[in-house]
C-alpha cells in the first residue's frame, strides 16, 4: 500500500510535492507540527424487516483534514472538495491557530511501516450487491425458522471501504485501505398473545464477504438473535442492589472498555481530570487482572495497520497483573506528557479532530474452568450479553446493560431475568474479581464506541471473570 | 452556491431520475457551515472551522427502492449517484407500502419559523472565543473548589436544507443555531466531580449571558461531590428538567411509527387507552417559530404540525411518516426524517411534556425521603417491555429538601408504570433543544445501591 498507488494519486492526481506544499502552508504561522488526513468512504447498507428488503443504500465521501498543532492548541479546518485551492484554503484556515513567522519549510515524507493486518482482496464494498442481499435474505429465514414463537426479524448488513491517507511535518506518511463489513439481526418472540422480548446478534471485522460464508454464516447471528428473545420469555424480575456478578467470555468485555479503558485515555489524563490520573504504578484491580488494547490483531473490527495520525497501532498493556501501567497515547498528549504515541490517534472521519480511543480492549485468560466459577456462587447473577454502556470518566462510575442473564442459585443457572443496568466504580470495580477463567474470547466484531461526538470501531474481550461484588439495577 | 441553484440541482436529479427509468424519485441536498472553539483553563484549546454538502437521492422503481448518496457534486459525481440508485432498486424486494406521499399532502408551513439568524455567520472569530472564555472564567471564579475543567465551547452551524421529489414538490429553508457550553471540575478531598451547563438558540443574540452559564455549570459540579451510595429501597422519584427530558426520549422511541407497527413497542396497540397519569399532556409541534425542532416541511415535503401524543393521560397519536402510516392504516403526522441514505425514518419536532402548575421547589418540598436525579447513564432501557433500568446520581430528598449528593446507583422500574405514576408535573417548562420536559416526579420507583 504505497501513497504512489493510491486513490489519492491516481484519481485526484496529489502528488508528494503537493503534499510538501500543503504542510508548508499549514505552517505557514508558525505552529509545531501539522498533519494532512485524506479519506475517501464507499459504504453500502442493506435492511430487511417483515422478509421484506426496504432499503439498499451506497455512498461516497471524501475530504480532507488539516490540523496545525502549537503548544497545546489545535487548529482544524476540513474540506470536501479534494481541488488543490480548496486544500489550500483549508490549510490557511488551520494555520491561524499560530501568530508567528513560518518555521519549517523542508519536510522528508517517509513511507512507514508495511503490514497488512486485513490483506483483503476484495472488500465486501466491491462485491455484487446480490450476494449481499442473499445473506441477509438467509438471516430472515434463520431467524423465522428457530422457533414459531419469533414473530419480527429485522436484519441489517452494512459495509464499508475506507482509503486514508496522513502525511504530517514529522515525515510520516502512510496510506491505509480499510475494508469492514458487520450484519447485525434483531428477532421479537411472542408466546400465546404475551408480551414480546427481543434478541439481538450480530458479527463482523475486516474480512472479505467469504467470512460470512464460511465460519460466521448468516445463520448463526440469525438463531443466536432468535435464542436470546426466546429464552427471555421466561424472564424473571431481575434483583436489585449489590450481588455477586459472573461475566460469561466475549462481549461482556465491555465492562473493561467503560471501567477502564476510556478513563485511560491520555486527553483525560493529561488534564487531570480522570479517576485514573496520576495512578500509574498503583494497584487498580485484583492481581487476577491483566488488562491490554491491541489494534494490531489480524481481521479485528477494532484493528487498523496504523492509526488517523499514521502510526503503527500495537499491544498495549494497561493493567499488569492488577496493576496500572500506562495510557492510550496519540500525537498530541504523548508530545506534552514527554512520551510516545502509541498508535491510539483515532478519528470519525476527515471533519474530525483525531483524540487517543481504544481498538480492540480484552483481560487476559485466566486459570480458572468457567464451570467452576458459576459454582462457586452460592447467589448472584451470570450475565452472557449486554447493551451499551457508559462511563463518567471524572468519578469513575461507569454502567452497561445486561441483556441476557441468569440468576444463580447454589452453584446454578436458574432463571433467565430481565433487563438490568450494571453499576460500578472504575478503579474499585476490578478489585473485587476473585476468579478468571481460561476461555478468554474476543467479541464477534459489531462494536461502535463515541466519544465527544466521534464514533469508531472497536472490539473488546474477556475471559469468564466472578466479580464479588457489583451494584446491579433490577427491581427485585 | 445560492439557493437557486442547489434546489435547481435536486429539481434536476429528480428528472434525470425519471428519465432513467425510476417510477418516483426524491432529492434531499443539505449544505452547512460548522464552527468550534474549545478553550480550557482560560487558553484556547482548538479552533475549527469548514463547510460541507452532501446530496442523497432515493428512487422507486414500481414498489422497488434503491438510494445513494454523495459528497462530489461534479458531472461524474451525480452520474455515479443516479446510476448506485437504479442499480439498487434491482436487488431490493417489491414493498406494497414503499412510495412518495400523496400530491395533496404535500407542502410547508406558512409564514417565518425564525429557524435562521445571520448574527450568527457574520459573527467574528475572536467573539466567539471570548464568550467560551467568559464562561469558563465565570465557572472556575465560582469557588476554590473548582480546580480543574473540560473546558467550554462556542459552537455555531448554519445550513440550507433542500428537497424536491416527482410529485412536484419543491422546497428549501436555512437554519442557524449557537451554543456555549462548559463542563468544569471540582474537587473536595478524594471526590471529583464534573457537570456541564449550556445556552443554545437560533441566533447570538438570543443566547443566555456567559458568566451565568458558568455559573450554574460550576453550582452543578460542586452539588455532585462527596456522594454517597444509599442502600437499596423503593422511594418516590423527582427528575429535574434535563433528566425527564430522556424519559420523553423514551417515549418518543415508544410512540415511534415503526416501532408501533413491527409491535416492538409496549405502548403498540394503545391507541385510546389512558397510557400516563391524567395530569400528563404529550405534544410534538413542528411549527414553534425560533425552537429547535420546527421546520417548514419534514423529509418528505409534507407540512410540519401539532400532534397531540398524549391527552391528559390518554394515548392519543403515534408519531408517523408516510410508510408507516400505511402500514397502520393512518395518515403521516409529518414526522418524516432522514439522513442522505436510505428511506426516511421518524423523528420529532418540538416534542413535549406540556408544563403542570406546581413549581419544582414544591415538588420537592412534598417527598419526605426521595432520591432528585439529575443525571442518568447507559441505555437499559427496553421498549419492546418497557422495563427501564439506568445509572443514576444526583441529590437525596430528605423531610422535603434537597439533603446530599447520591451517586453510583441505579433506578429501575417498567416504563409503563412510571408513565401513570407521574404524580407531579412542574411549571418549569423550558426549551433547551427540541425534546422538553419540567420537573416529573414519579410515584416509587427502586433505587439500587448498597
Amino acid at each position: 500500500m504505497l501513497f504512489s498507488d493510491s486513490v489519492f494519486a491516481s484519481r485526484f492526481n496529489i502528488t508528494r510535492h503537493d503534499l510538501e506544499a500543503w504542510l508548508a502552508e499549514a505552517l505557514s504561522q508558525g505552529g509545531d507540527y501539522a498533519d494532512l488526513f485524506f479519506e475517501y468512504l464507499l459504504t453500502s447498507s442493506i435492511s430487511l424487516d417483515e422478509s421484506i428488503v426496504k432499503s439498499a443504500a451506497q455512498g461516497v465521501s471524501m475530504g480532507v483534514g488539516v490540523r496545525v498543532i502549537v503548544g497545546e492548541r489545535t487548529g482544524y479546518a476540513y474540506s470536501d472538495d479534494l481541488s488543490p485551492e480548496k486544500i489550500r484554503k483549508a490549510a490557511r484556515v488551520a494555520a491561524c491557530i499560530a501568530a508567528g513567522p513560518a518555521k519549517v519549510d523542508k519536510f522528508d515524507l517517509q513511507e512507514g511501516l508495511r503490514r497488512n493486518l486485513y490483506p483483503v482482496l476484495v472488500a465486501p464494498t466491491e462485491t455484487a450487491f446480490a450476494e449481499r442481499v442473499d445473506l441477509v435474505k438467509r438471516a430472515d429465514r434463520a431467524a423465522r425458522a428457530y422457533d414459531s414463537r419469533i414473530f419480527q426479524v429485522q436484519v441489517g448488513y452494512a459495509d464499508n471501504l475506507r482509503y486514508v491517507l496522513v502525511a504530517s511535518s514529522d515525515g510520516v506518511l502512510s496510506y491505509d485501505r480499510q475494508p469492514l463489513a458487520r450484519m447485525s439481526v434483531s428477532a421479537l418472540a411472542r408466546k400465546d398473545g404475551g408480551a414480546p422480548q427481543a434478541g439481538r446478534a450480530g458479527g463482523g471485522g475486516r474480512v472479505e464477504l467469504d467470512y460470512f460464508l464460511t465460519d460466521h454464516p448468516p445463520e448463526s447471528f440469525a438463531t443466536e438473535a432468535a435464542r436470546e428473545a426466546v429464552v427471555m420469555l421466561d424472564a424473571v424480575e431481575a434483583p436489585a442492589g449489590e450481588t455477586t456478578v459472573v461475566l460469561g467470555p466475549g462481549w461482556p468485555g465491555i465492562l473493561l472498555h467503560e471501567a477502564v479503558g476510556h478513563g485511560l485515555e491520555a486527553d483525560f489524563n493529561r488534564k487531570g481530570f480522570s479517576a485514573f490520573s496520576g495512578r500509574i504504578g498503583q494497584k487498580v484491580a485484583s492481581e487476577l487482572c491483566t488488562v491490554v488494547d491491541d489494534g494490531a490483531i489480524a481481521s479485528r473490527r477494532g484493528s487498523l495497520n496504523v492509526d488517523d495520525e499514521g502510526h503503527p497501532t500495537q499491544r498495549n498493556v494497561l493493567i499488569e497483573n492488577g496493576v496500572l501501567r500506562g495510557y492510550l497515547q496519540d500525537r498530541l498528549s504523548s508530545s506534552v506528557m514527554k512520551t510516545e504515541s502509541t498508535g491510539s490517534g483515532r478519528r470519525e472521519s476527515y471533519a474530525h479532530i483525531p483524540m487517543p480511543r481504544m481498538t480492540n480492549t480484552f483481560m487476559l485468560a485466566g486459570e480458572s474452568d468457567p464451570a467452576d466459577i458459576i459454582r462457586s456462587v452460592p447467589k448472584g447473577i451470570y450475565c452472557v450479553n449486554f447493551g451499551g454502556g457508559q462511563v463518567d470518566i471524572t468519578n469513575g462510575n461507569f454502567v452497561f446493560s445486561a441483556s441476557e442473564s441468569y440468576l444463580i442459585e447454589g452453584g446454578k443457572l436458574t432463571r433467565p431475568i430481565r433487563n438490568a443496568t450494571l453499576i460500578g466504580n472504575g478503579p474499585e470495580a476490578l478489585k473485587y474479581v476473585s476468579m478468571v477463567g481460561n476461555d478468554m474470547r474476543l467479541d464477534e466484531g459489531v462494536g461502535i464506541c463515541g466519544k465527544e461526538g466521534q464514533s469508531v470501531p472497536v472490539g473488546v474481550g474477556i475471559p469468564t471473570i466472578r466479580i464479588d461484588r457489583m451494584t446491579v439495577g433490577g427491581t427485585a | 452556491m445560492n439557493d437557486c441553484r442547489l434546489q435547481d440541482l435536486a429539481q434536476g436529479v429528480v428528472q434525470r431520475a425519471l428519465a432513467a427509468g425510476a417510477t418516483d424519485a426524491e432529492c434531499t441536498i443539505a449544505e452547512g457551515n460548522e464552527f468550534s472553539a474549545n478553550v480550557r483553563m482560560r487558553e484556547v484549546e482548538s479552533i475549527k472551522e469548514a463547510g460541507s454538502r452532501g446530496a442523497g437521492l432515493r428512487i422507486l422503481i414500481g414498489r422497488k427502492t434503491g438510494s445513494s448518496y454523495t459528497s462530489d457534486f461534479s458531472p461524474e459525481g451525480i452520474a455515479l449517484l443516479l446510476k448506485s440508485a437504479i442499480e439498487l432498486a434491482e436487488v431490493t424486494t417489491e414493498d406494497p407500502h414503499a412510495g412518495l406521499p400523496e400530491p395533496e399532502e404535500l407542502g410547508s408551513v406558512a409564514g417565518d419559523l425564525r429557524l435562521y439568524s445571520p448574527d450568527v455567520e457574520n459573527l467574528e472569530t475572536p467573539v466567539r472565543i471570548e464568550t467560551a472564555r467568559r464562561a469558563e472564567a465565570a465557572a472556575l471564579d465560582a469557588d476554590p473548589r473548582i480546580f480543574n475543567s473540560e473546558g467550554a465551547s462556542f459552537d455555531s452551524n448554519v445550513g440550507r436544507h433542500v428537497f424536491a421529489n416527482s410529485r412536484g414538490f419543491a422546497g428549501q429553508y436555512r437554519t442557524s443555531y449557537c451554543s456555549v457550553s462548559v463542563a468544569p471540575v471540582a474537587r473536595d478531598g478524594e471526590s471529583m466531580e464534573r457537570d456541564y451547563w449550556f445556552t443554545i438558540a437560533r441566533g447570538f443574540d438570543a443566547l443566555e449571558p456567559p458568566e451565568q452559564v458558568g455559573r450554574i455549570a460550576a453550582q452543578r459540579a460542586l452539588r455532585r461531590l462527596n456522594p454517597v451510595k444509599v442502600e437499596t429501597q423503593r422511594v418516590p422519584v423527582v427528575f429535574e428538567p434535563g433528566a425527564a427530558r430522556t424519559l420523553l426520549g423514551n417515549l418518543f422511541e415508544a410512540v415511534h411509527g415503526t416501532s408501533i407497527y413491527r409491535q416492538e413497542s409496549f405502548l403498540a396497540g394503545k391507541l385510546g387507552d389512558k397510557v400516563a397519569n391524567e395530569n400528563v399532556t404529550v405534544v410534538d409541534d413542528g411549527t414553534l417559530p425560533g425552537l429547535f425542532g420546527a421546520q417548514p416541511f419534514d423529509d418528505e415535503g409534507v407540512p410540519s404540525r401539532r400532534t397531540v401524543v398524549i391527552d391528559r393521560g390518554v394515548l392519543k397519536s403515534y408519531l408517523l411518516n408516510t410508510y408507516a402510516a400505511r402500514k397502520l392504516g393512518m395518515k403521516t403526522t409529518g414526522n418524516a426524517s432522514r439522513g442522505l441514505a436510505g428511506n426516511a425514518g421518524i423523528g420529532h419536532g418540538n416534542f413535549f411534556v406540556e408544563a403542570g402548575v406546581q413549581s419544582p421547589e414544591s415538588i420537592v418540598a412534598g417527598v419526605a425521603n426521595g432520591f432528585y436525579v439529575t443525571e442518568l447513564m447507559g441505555f437499559g432501557v427496553n421498549i419492546v417491555t418497557g422495563d427501564y433500568s439506568r445509572g443514576a446520581a444526583g441529590l437525596w430528598i430528605r423531610n422535603g429538601e434537597l439533603a446530599f449528593a447520591v451517586s453510583e446507583v441505579t433506578i429501575a422500574g417498567n416504563l409503563k408504570d412510571m408513565l401513570l405514576g407521574l404524580e407531579a408535573v412542574g411549571a418549569d417548562l423550558e426549551f433547551r433543544g427540541a425534546m422538553a420536559a419540567p420537573t416529573l416526579k414519579i410515584g416509587e420507583m427502586t433505587v439500587g445501591g448498597k
